[in-house]
């Protein structure tokens, strides 16, 4: 039956037009509306009879019945009685499905154009009108259900040929995919207000809406506010954070002193389910840690990369959205544009489509998106991909069905095909789950909306055709393939050779053409009806007769006749036995990750020379045994049974080093510089373990490093240390336990002064109101503290009666630094802001702990002596801007001299490979002498980073940071060999390049495998050279 | 506007009344070599990519090298100031490749930098006339062994001209080496690079009314009398371009070649040679071994390219020593290391007849190191000779050194 397109066309037409009076006739809830003409209400009872049905993903019935009545399902089963009355469908053959739920959508949704980015000032303040929040990202009290409307149908392109059908509606290309329902609510801002449920039938507003506020939303992107805070991830996930604080205190607040629209909805929200739109995989973890702080359980949308990070996904214990996105093949055809392609973007275009199986096997639990599908009639295959890749039947209905009917509490009315649940279900042709199968017709809430070949009549068959009049003849028949497109063979009775032969049919009219005649080629062409076509809809196997008038080559006219003389019998398809080849998941995503994370290992390291950074100073021909991730044994000739032996004799063993300042494995920003003030925002909220420069760095004998926040504004982030645990996960990266710090920033970066033109608004704008900012911050800080000192002493009656202050992120921090509980490291260069900063902290009574970069240290190093600060400075840096103009490489050597606790840092993510040779430069300027040299990038940055206790130095009890070297390690010519981070190799030159010869291996495999795809005829996508290839960020770098 | 231009003129002042004295005293500014000078017992790194002579003597006299070798078969004129040098080691002057020096003071700051002039066609740009001889950063520079430098324009498709100059001059007229030596072009908007070309090659092939400057620019370039420096670094854009600047029988430069490694059997062949950019980078993809920008010297030197090294900006080319050092850290032997800052630069600008070497007739540009110059343990200048001139090593650093730890001293 090639069903005819202009007649699909005209059917689907009179549906649009049909649909009103569906809805008056069927749904009672539109009660209230007035009619204009005389009223139409229609009995709305309708059986599907002798169907598989999928009643839950757990239960499947064969044989069954389906009986709706006015929308609702009234029984299902084998033995269900249809009372008079009813439409019966016929669906012998066919499956029934309960309407598939996408979680996440913008269905009907208004569309908000994003301010166009316009070069000027910065937007400081929100420029939302009325009793909102401060921050534009925070939309809370945005209703999805009051917003919603059925978006309008498509236009039809103008001189649209009869033959194409108009496009069609949005719902119509939900429906056509199985959704018979969807959540929706805009995608705007960080907390997004409250989502609803609606259907995908065709009716009104009234109808469809199932569930009016169904959860709360959040994300970490701001969206379309041009508000400047906030511009990094981590001032997203900070203001996240304010949020739940300020909802808090507005909520304890006896008598409101201010009203709030936002946060009365955000409160009033909280009952809901929480769903937040990550992002990757290590959003994910991200947005979770958010949820524990508050007690909130996040159901997490995810972006496909889970699988990538199983282990630490399954701690966060939320269940999951997931899309179904799969990036399209490369073209690789051209081996240098090939190597734009990275191995991590090849494997995910591999593995994408096992992430769903992937989740499935770790006991996730999860709901599916089509979200993101770029066309949603490609979701069927991509799910059906999913299910190749090895996710179960089973879990990929509950995925689309019962899941996010439960995780949206909608469970008791959507979801599933039991007595008393809304009627939207789809037929289909057989298995959802196989390549060939269609939606017949797919209903919601009792309304039919047709899909594919909705009159689900099967004329496949063995049919003895009859021609008869001037012309006599017999055939057979041979009516295969599917039924919405049949293949028809024919046969002259007495000739052995089988013919095509065309049929197209339309409804209850057929027309057939063929020949049996190889030599003439000349077509006989027929048509016919049938007339028993309704008969054909609601039962099965009726005997089917076609008849009718036909013209024959020779222009004579004759008769006919087909009668099925027997049913298709479809072969069973074979089973697919092709096996599919997978890479496999290294721990980080990445070239150089492992696919087995290296182990805590008893290693004695023997016969070394040992640069101790301890009054033992340079040790010759000595052995260290690292045991349990420590140091536990330093000497000559020892023995340790059960230890690996590193023979080290000619090699120089020195404690990891450590940098200062870094700005590595961070995600998405690290200066959130929109504010003077952000002592809220913190960089241990986004570690980034994936970053290919924590390996690069390992290769250079770095073990720790202190993720600062950028310089951007006077008072920055709060800062993380890590350890280089190259494939752990972000939070085993922290190292444990250690004293929080802040970074402070003076200087030309502060006040903006290469940020062009239209940034002169922000204050400040000179060192004199940097001195300001910061004495303002502290003033205000102790004043909070005060506040909340005075509440603190209240007895519980006193303080039921008493306004409980603000808890303010912010100022939380300042009063840390103030109780000696969080330390600085300032950014600075010049004399002047230097000294301007000790004062200052001199005055609230703390001591600068750190200042980092103090190019002009040396000017001032009596000073930063007497006040009690280190120096961590560059070796030799300089020229890059005004402020640095009197910069010198004796910088460390005079600090040092003087008595300063002095290191070098890196700042970058290059130069951090080689800060050996950055402390090599205080020998060279300044006559550092060696030994000493190597503390300022070992024990120096660890005593100003408080660990000393624990690395640093080459003692026994300290942490097995440790670090081979071929050659003096001071000397251009050393390289690292082996780096130990708690007793634990994680670099090794000659594992490294096993590494490389992996990734090599299974980039070719990989490459074959994509020109595979491209010859096979995938579509595929040309490589693109992106500027920049990895986040790499110095200090002053700024997210635009 | 009158308080205005006044409190400009003040701010003018404040800046002079800051440099004044540093640009009075550091460094004292070289003469002429009066008197032959012999620099007796050193190790003497040839510069020509294996050679050492150990307890070597080097004689220079008006500028040029006369003699060199054993310590013991050089005759030292009597007339020589004799400067004893037993256990230090002797150099060519480095040659930095790759620079900004000269163009730029302050990065940051606008009015202090002239390397990248409007528009992407700039064949006619001059870095010579732009350059700074009194630059505070070039006295940090030769402080390290880097006695001459290439000053290069940036930016846009065509840059303009470079110069090679001496880290040593009282002018730019003074301290230039070879003038206009390099046409600089980016291998970036190639189809309107073809156009220039041809349209160049058209201009430059018959006489013409009337002149176009920047048409002009390109005769030295067609003729083979001014290289032609293509910046590329993706293996795929070095072929291509070496490909584009044959058909125009041109032999390429290639800056940057930091994919040269994955083709250097082609450019070999080719007869191209490679100025390296920096080993002190990051890898050039996500996925590139952690040390291949260390390793790729070693390449190169094994596949028989010719390259040198070269490094980016001003005030890091302090640093191209150490950059060479760790090339040979990873390979590359180690008087190589030293050819690919001296020799090899000179060749590969052609002007190896007077530079590049220790070598009889040659400029006496040279140092004397008390340790290895490619370490940062060794890297100790103690003299240094620039054609013969007496270079003062002080710079602004080393005053500022000076007079703060004197400070802290008391």
């Amino acid at each position: 039956m090639n069903r005819c397109p202009s007649c699909l066309l005209r059917f689907v037409s009179v549906a649009i037009l049909l649909f009103v009076h569906h809805c008056i006739g069927i749904l009672h809830a539109q009660e209230m509306f007035p009619v204009n003409g005389v009223h139409d209400k229609r009995p709305a009872v309708y059986a599907f009879t002798n169907a598989r049905i999928v009643v839950s993903p757990a239960q499947t019935v064969n044989n069954a019945t389906l009986l709706i009545r006015n929308g609702i399902i009234e029984a299902v089963g084998t033995s269900v009685t249809i009372p008079t009355g009813t439409i019966v469908y016929n669906a012998t053959g066919k499956t029934i499905y309960a309407s598939f739920i996408d979680i996440d959508s913008e269905y009907g949704m208004p569309v908000v154009p994003p301010e166009p980015f316009t070069f000027g000032p910065p937007q400081i303040e929100s420029k939302q009108k009325g009793a909102y929040y401060w921050n534009q990202a925070i939309r809370s009290e945005k209703n999805a259900h009051q917003l919603f409307t059925i978006p309008p149908a498509p236009p039809v392109p103008p001189n649209l040929p009869p033959n194409i059908p108009p496009p069609l509606s949005q719902a119509a290309e939900y429906r056509n995919a199985g959704f018979g329902a969807v959540q929706t609510f805009p995608h705007d801002g960080i907390a997004r207000g409250v989502a609803c449920v609606v259907s995908l039938a065709d009716a009104k507003e009234n109808i469809v809406l199932l569930k009016d506020r169904s959860s709360a939303q959040y994300s970490f992107n701001k969206g379309t506010s041009r508000q400047d805070y906030p511009s990094a991830l981590t001032g997203a996930i900070a203001l996240l954070r304010q949020l739940y604080y300020d909802g808090q205190w507005y909520n304890q607040f006896l008598q409101k002193q201010e009203y709030n629209i936002t946060l009365d909805a955000f409160l009033a929200a909280q009952k809901l389910p929480q769903i937040f739109d990550a992002g990757d995989d290590q959003n994910i973890l991200r947005a979770d840690r958010v949820g524990d702080e508050f007690g909130i359980q996040y159901i997490i949308r995810g972006n496909g990369t889970e699988y990538q990070n199983v282990r630490a996904i399954v701690e966060t214990k939320a269940p999951l959205i997931l899309p179904l996105v799969y990036p399209q093949a490369y073209d690789v055809e051209d081996p240098f544009d090939a190597q734009i392609i990275t191995l991590p973007e090849m494997k995910h275009w591999e593995l994408a489509p096992t992430n769903a199986a992937a989740m499935e096997k770790a006991g996730i639990n999860f709901a599916l998106t089509s979200a993101g599908i770029a066309r949603k009639a490609d979701f069927l295959e991509n799910l059906r991909t999913a299910v190749r890749m090895g996710l179960s039947k089973e879990k990929a209905l509950s995925a689309l069905t019962t899941t996010p009917a439960t995780l949206l509490r909608i469970n008791d009315r959507i979801g599933s095909l039991e007595k008393g649940k809304v009627a939207s279900f789809f037929i289909a042709s057989g298995d959802i789950f196989e390549k060939e199968t269609i939606i017949h017709q797919h209903w919601v809430q009792g309304i039919k909306h047709d899909a594919t070949q909705p009159d689900m009549v099967d004329i496949r068959g063995t049919y003895s055709l009859t021609l008869s009049g001037d012309v006599q003849a017999n055939y057979t028949l041979f009516v295969s393939g599917t039924t919405d497109k049949p293949v028809v063979d024919i046969q002259k009775s007495g000739d052995s050779t089988k013919y095509k032969a065309t049929l197209d049919r339309n409804a209850s009219n057929v027309n057939l053409r063929f020949t049996t005649d190889a030599k003439s080629k000349q077509d006989i062409t027929l048509n016919g009806s049938t007339e028993n076509f309704t008969t054909l809809l609601t039962t099965a196997g009726q005997p089917v007769v076609w008849s009718g008038k036909g013209r024959m080559p020779s222009s004579a006219w004759v008769n006919w006749t087909a009668t099925r003389s027997q049913l298709f019998e479809p072969k069973p398809a074979p089973a697919d036995t092709t096996s599919i080849t997978l890479g496999t998941v290294p721990l980080p995503f990445h070239d150089f990750g492992f696919t087995e994370l290296p182990k805590q290992e008893t290693v004695l390291i023997k016969n070394g020379t040992l640069w101790t950074a301890e009054a033992d100073s340079i040790m010759t021909n000595t052995d260290i045994l690292l045991q349990n991730g420590r140091i536990t044994r330093i000497g000559k000739n020892l023995s340790e049974p059960l230890a690996r032996i590193i023979d080290a004799k000619g090699k120089h063993i020195t404690p990891g080093i450590i940098d200062e300042h870094s700005h590595i494995a961070i995600s998405n920003g690290i200066n959130e510089g929109t504010q003077s003030i952000t002592s809220e925002v913190r960089m241990g909220d986004v570690i980034n373990s994936k970053d290919v420069n924590i390996y690069r760095q390992l290769a250079g004998g770095v073990t720790t490093s202190h993720l600062l926040h950028g310089s951007a504004n006077a008072i920055g982030g709060q800062t993380t240390l890590i350890k280089l645990r190259w494939g752990s996960a972000p939070e085993q990266l922290k190292f444990e336990n250690a004293d929080g710090f802040i970074k402070f920033a003076l200087g030309e970066n502060v006040k903006q002064a290469h940020w062009g033109d239209f940034n002169t608004v922000r204050y400040p704008q000179t060192r004199m109101g940097v001195e300001q900012t910061i004495l303002d911050g502290f003033t205000r800080a102790k004043e909070y503290e005060a506040e909340w000192k005075k509440f603190n002493t209240l007895t519980k009656a006193q303080q039921a009666q008493t306004p409980t202050p603000r808890r303010d992120l912010e100022l939380d921090a300042l009063v840390e630094i103030l109780n000696k509980k969080r330390f600085i490291t300032c950014h600075s260069y010049v004399q002047s802001e230097i000294t301007m900063l000790m004062r200052l902290a001199e005055q609230f009574g703390f001591t600068v702990n750190t200042f980092t970069h103090i190019l002009e240290g040396y000017k001032v190093a009596d000073k930063l002596k007497a006040h009690g600060a280190s120096a961590s400075s560059f070796s030799d840096w300089w020229a890059y801007k005004a402020e640095v103009i009197d910069a010198i490489p004796y910088n460390g050597a005079i600090l040092n001299y003087v008595g300063v606790n002095t290191s070098f840092n890196s700042d970058d993510a290059e130069m951090a490979r080689r800060l050996n040779q950055e402390a090599a430069k205080a020998v060279k300027y300044g006559n550092v002498p060696q030994h000493e040299a190597l503390k300022f990038v070992t024990l120096n940055p660890a005593k100003m980073l408080h660990i000393d206790n624990r690395t640093g130095s080459l003692k026994v009890g300290k942490d097995a940071d440790v670090v081979i070297w071929n050659d003096n390690p001071l000397s251009i010519y050393a390289k690292a060999e082996k780096t130990f981070v708690d007793g634990i190799c994680y670099y090794d030159i000659e594992r490294d390049a096993q590494l490389r010869t992996g990734a090599q291996t299974e980039r070719s495999r990989l490459l074959q495998k994509l020109l595979d795809a491209k010859r096979s005829g995938k579509p595929v996508q040309k490589p693109v050279r992106r500027i920049f290839t990895d986040d790499h960020y110095h200090c002053d770098t700024v997210e635009r | 506007m009158r308080t205005l231009f006044s409190s400009l003129c003040t701010l003018a002042f404040c800046g002079l009344a800051y440099f004044a004295p540093l640009t009075a005293q550091i460094p004292q500014r070289s003469t002429p070599q009066a008197t032959p000078i012999a620099l007796i017992g050193a190790t003497l790194h040839v510069g020509d990519g294996t050679t050492v002579i150990d307890n070597g003597t080097i004689v220079f006299d008006k500028g040029v090298i006369t003699a060199l070798g054993k310590e013991t078969e050089v005759t030292i004129p009597a007339n020589a100031e004799r400067i004893q040098a037993k256990g230090k080691h002797i150099y060519p002057g480095f040659i930095a490749a790759n620079s900004i020096l000269g163009l730029s003071e302050i990065q940051a700051v606008r009015s202090t930098n002239d390397y990248d002039e409007v528009g992407d066609e700039n064949p006619h740009a001059r870095a010579l006339v732009a350059y700074n001889s009194d630059s505070h950063i070039i006295p940090t520079i030769r402080f390290n062994g880097v006695l001459s430098a290439m000053t290069v324009p940036q930016g846009g498709m065509i840059a303009g001209m470079s110069s090679l100059m001496a880290l040593d001059g009282w002018n730019w007229e003074d301290a230039v080496l070879a003038p206009d030596i390099a046409m600089h072009i980016a291998w970036a908007m190639v189809p309107r690079l073809k156009t220039f070309f041809a349209e160049a090659k058209a201009y430059n092939s018959a006489p013409q009314d009337k002149k176009n400057l920047k048409l002009e620019a390109m005769r030295a370039v067609f003729a083979g009398t001014r290289k032609l420096i293509i910046e590329a670094d993706d293996a795929k854009a070095i072929l291509q371009a070496i490909s584009f600047a044959k058909e125009y029988g041109i032999t390429p430069i290639i800056l940057g070649g930091a994919e040269a490694w994955m083709i250097a059997d082609n450019i070999k062949q080719a007869g191209v040679s490679v100025i390296l950019r920096k080993t002190h980078r990051l890898p050039y993809r996500n996925g590139e071994a952690a040390d291949q920008p260390y390793r790729t010297p070693s390449i190169l030197h094994n596949a028989g390219v010719r390259f040198c090294l070269g490094s980016n900006g001003s005030w890091q080319q302090r640093n191209v020593p150490f950059e060479a050092g760790t090339a040979v850290a990873h390979g590359l032997p180690k008087e190589q290391g030293v050819a690919i800052i001296s020799s090899n630069v000179a060749q590969i600008l052609g002007v190896d007849k007077t530079m590049g070497t220790l070598a009889v007739g040659k400029d006496a540009t040279l140092f004397i190191s008390t340790g290895d110059a490619l370490d940062m343990l060794g890297n100790n200048i103690e003299h240094a000779f620039m054609k013969g001139r007496k270079i003062d090593l002080m710079n602004k650093q080393k005053f500022l050194y000076d007079q703060y730890i004197k400070k802290y001293q008391r």
